[in-house]
């Protein structure tokens, strides 16, 4: 029985939860000011991206320490 | 964070891929291909060893197949933007070639740089020009076949954070004065009684900001070849054919993604420095 394969699965299921959680609530309200201003699409599509890649960034950082479980012996 | 535990994680990471590596198990491939190593394998056509130096004071210094693309991105980088600042001397219109180059060198500085940093950007744009572009033609050459992206090891993501960290401590201190700098750290007009909580949570701030630039420009290029890399092995995995020609229109679709995201890494990169470099120089806003 390794915990360490365990751990590293649930972990990187709970990151994945929580990057996605993240990204779509940014991408909601990305949406909603689009809709409400159709002349700000671009620049509200540019903070979107930006935004996207910091979340994504630290759901990166579980990943990491995901891989490094998983690899243990 | 002592430089001890910093070490020592570091060393553990490394040791655990690189045990990885040698066993060979299943999944030892991918990491083969991602890591860092002493081959440059041209597949069909063989393999070439990197000759092994003597060691200099102890310490190993063959290059390996990361520093011979991060060196060919130097040179890279030399080359073209000698030429581009050759070209302007004729004219200031640019021609095709240095015209794309002005548009990314441009969008750098006025959209980068002059928001952030705000008065007195022009000092820090050579060095948010390099970083960017160094970051850029590193990602963009772990796309080409048969390379390796030099941006996926640890240490020279963790080394272009700590260049961030020095520009960002000395600017600071240059231009706020030893004592006036570390003194503007912690937000003006606080009750004293918050002062012990505060500075320590700044200085960690400090520390903290570098470190998750490294971990993130690290930890984008890594998931994205190995995710490449797994579903093409899905392919030799299942020992089927059939399997193919999904594998390999998820792989496009994620190589697609990985250019987008080695443009967005850059993007990101430098505009995190010139973020920190501004809110170090100047601590009032």
């Amino acid at each position: 029985m390794d915990l360490a394969h365990l751990a590293a699965g649930i972990g990187a299921g709970l990151t994945v939860i929580g990057g996605g959680l993240g990204i779509g609530k940014l991408a909601s309200s990305a949406m909603e000011a689009s809709g409400r201003q159709p002349e700000a699409a671009g620049a509200i599509r540019t903070s979107m991206i930006i935004a996207a890649a910091l979340i994504e960034g630290m759901s990166f950082f579980g990943l990491v320490i995901c891989i490094l479980l998983a690899l243990k012996a | 964070m002592t430089g001890n535990t910093v070490l020592d994680t570091l060393k553990v990471a490394t040791d655990t891929l690189s045990h990885t590596v040698a066993k060979q198990s299943d999944s030892g491939w991918i990491l083969h291909h991602v890591m860092d190593g002493k081959t440059i394998d041209f597949a069909p056509f063989g393999e070439f060893h990197i000759p092994q130096l003597p060691t200099l004071f102890g310490i190993d210094i063959t290059p390996t197949k990361h520093v011979f693309f991060m060196w060919l991105s130097a040179i890279l980088l030399i080359v073209i933007m000698v030429f581009v600042a050759r070209s302007y001397k004729k004219s200031l219109i640019p021609k095709k070639f240095s015209n794309f180059f002005e548009i990314m060198i441009v969008f750098v500085r006025d959209e980068i740089a002059k928001p952030t940093i705000g008065v007195g950007y022009e000092k820090f744009t050579p060095y948010l020009l390099t970083a960017f572009f160094f970051i850029l033609f590193g990602n963009f050459l772990g796309l080409l076949p048969y390379s390796s992206t030099f941006t996926s090891n640890i240490g020279i993501t963790a080394t272009l954070a700590a260049f961030t960290f020095m520009m960002t401590q000395f600017s600071g201190m240059r231009q706020n004065g030893f004592f006036g700098y570390w003194k503007g750290l912690v937000p003006h007009g606080i009750p004293i009684w918050l002062l012990p909580l505060m500075i320590p949570v700044e200085f960690l701030g400090l520390l903290t900001k570098p470190f998750a630039l490294a971990i993130r420009l690290f930890a984008n290029m890594v998931a994205g070849h190995t995710v490449i890399l797994a579903l093409i092995g899905l392919i030799f995995f299942m020992k089927t054919i059939f399997v193919a020609p999904v594998s390999i229109g998820f792989a496009l679709f994620i190589y697609l993604l990985e250019i987008l995201v080695a443009l967005i890494q850059a993007y990101i990169f430098t505009m995190l420095s010139s973020l920190f470099i501004g809110m170090a120089v100047h601590q009032d806003h």
